[in-house]
């Protein structure tokens, strides 16, 4: 799995920035599944991410399905 | 002279409450450096008087707008706070929004009682295909029977292009300064400071509404806060939009710290007293530096208008947070009547 702000693994560790104030107003950038980075549309009301791989997420999805 | 009268003649808030509150004379260059500078212990009476102000020259209402990104990314100029920027190795990707696409946005932002919806794209300027989408989302819009008032924000433009929005039946422009002229070098190298002052008075001189406004937080001094301040005031804008940096990562910012809240709050009285009659808008960045209790404190120290909802490339808090905050304050949303 890969982290969705910055697409490094998340196994990895050194996310620290990545869980904090900013990222909380960030709408997801790469694809947890590949780290492709995403085609992001951000919204009044929401934000979809659409990965070419794994298409698209929306608002409210759960950004870490397996985790 | 007593310490008390020599504080009556001296004291920049006492100056303001009389030039500024009485006459609606706005504080120059000097006297905007000296609020700015107040200690914190003197915020309480600041704020109150930057709210005094707006209330007397601008009135209770509070105009609420939404903003979409029509062309996201890709942008061949490099503002060293902009996440859209080709130049810089962001995480953010091209994008362009189709028109049902923008129709939704725009229902989407009318159903929050706003009476704005600003089209958004980073480029220099816009080119034929960019001004042909927007042509046909704006006949779209009001095709779907939604009558918000439409703003745009496309770059630099020439005199044809200003023409042409105008026939579109754009009412206001946004073209942010950014910052202080004397700054404007160290944010952006592609182009001019200049440039973009010629765009704003041709915007002007057409007859669409002015909104020019800035980042607070990118490296610049008090001084070039001040300074910024009343260039802004010589432009005579409409309205500005107050945005507060979110260091964005792959961005040559990306290591700045976000500002003080107090200290963004300073700047917000301080821009007040020097834009009386101006509409001082809450934009992005409010959310990180401020918080709640500051969005609270700004409302009641000077701002009149907000964005709600999601930003460009940036989330926002939940629109009816900030209707449920303005209600708690008693602060009316300016009616769509009141627009026209």
């Amino acid at each position: 799995m890969f982290c969705v702000h910055c697409g490094n693994p998340v196994a990895e560790g050194g996310h620290t920035g990545c869980d904090s104030p900013r990222t909380a107003l960030e709408p997801p950038r790469f694809c947890a599944e590949c780290a492709r980075r995403m085609v992001v549309q951000v919204t009044p009301v929401g934000w979809t991410a659409r990965c070419s791989r794994h298409g698209e997420l929306s608002s409210g999805a759960d950004l870490h399905p397996t985790a | 002279m007593t310490a008390a009268a020599e504080r009556t003649t001296t004291d920049v808030l006492v100056v303001a409450r009389e030039q500024v509150l009485e006459r609606g004379v706005g504080l120059d260059e000097a006297q905007v450096l000296q609020v700015l500078r107040l200690p914190d212990e003197r915020m309480e009476e600041l704020l109150g008087l930057a709210h005094e102000v707006r209330m007397k020259w601008c009135g209770p209402e509070v105009e609420v707008e939404g903003i979409i990104s029509l062309k996201t990314g890709g942008c061949p100029e490099d503002c060293h706070f902009c996440s859209q920027s080709g130049r810089f190795p962001t995480p953010v990707r091209s994008a362009w929004l189709d028109i049902p696409g923008l129709v939704k946005a725009a229902e989407q932002t009318r159903a929050t009682g706003a009476t704005e919806f600003c089209i958004v794209a980073a480029v220099r300027g816009p080119d034929a295909r960019l001004l042909s989408q927007v042509r046909e989302g704006i006949k779209a819009i009001r095709e779907s029977g939604n009558d918000i008032q439409i703003a745009c924000s496309l770059g630099m433009l020439t005199q044809e292009q200003v023409d042409e929005l105008v026939a579109m039946g754009v009412h206001r422009y946004n073209h942010n300064l950014e910052t202080a002229r004397s700054h404007f070098p160290q944010v952006v190298t592609t182009h001019t400071w200049e440039e973009r002052w010629d765009t704003l008075r041709m915007v002007r001189d057409a007859g669409m509404e002015v909104c020019s406004g800035g980042i607070i937080g990118m490296g610049e001094t008090d001084e070039q806060r001040a300074e910024f301040a009343v260039q802004l005031a010589e432009l005579e804008p409409d309205e500005v939009p107050m945005n507060f940096l979110i260091p964005q990562p792959g961005t040559p910012y990306a290591d700045y710290e976000p500002i003080e809240g107090r200290d963004a709050l300073r700047v917000v009285a301080a821009f007040r007293l020097a834009l009386p009659r101006t509409m001082l808008r809450f934009a992005g960045g409010r959310e990180l530096t401020l918080g709640d209790l500051g969005a609270e404190q700004g409302m009641l120290g000077g701002v009149n208008a907000i964005i709600v909802g999601n930003y460009l490339t940036n989330l926002g808090r939940p629109a009816q947070r900030d209707l449920d905050m303005l209600s708690d304050l008693k602060m009316p949303i300016k009616a769509l009547s009141e627009s026209l």
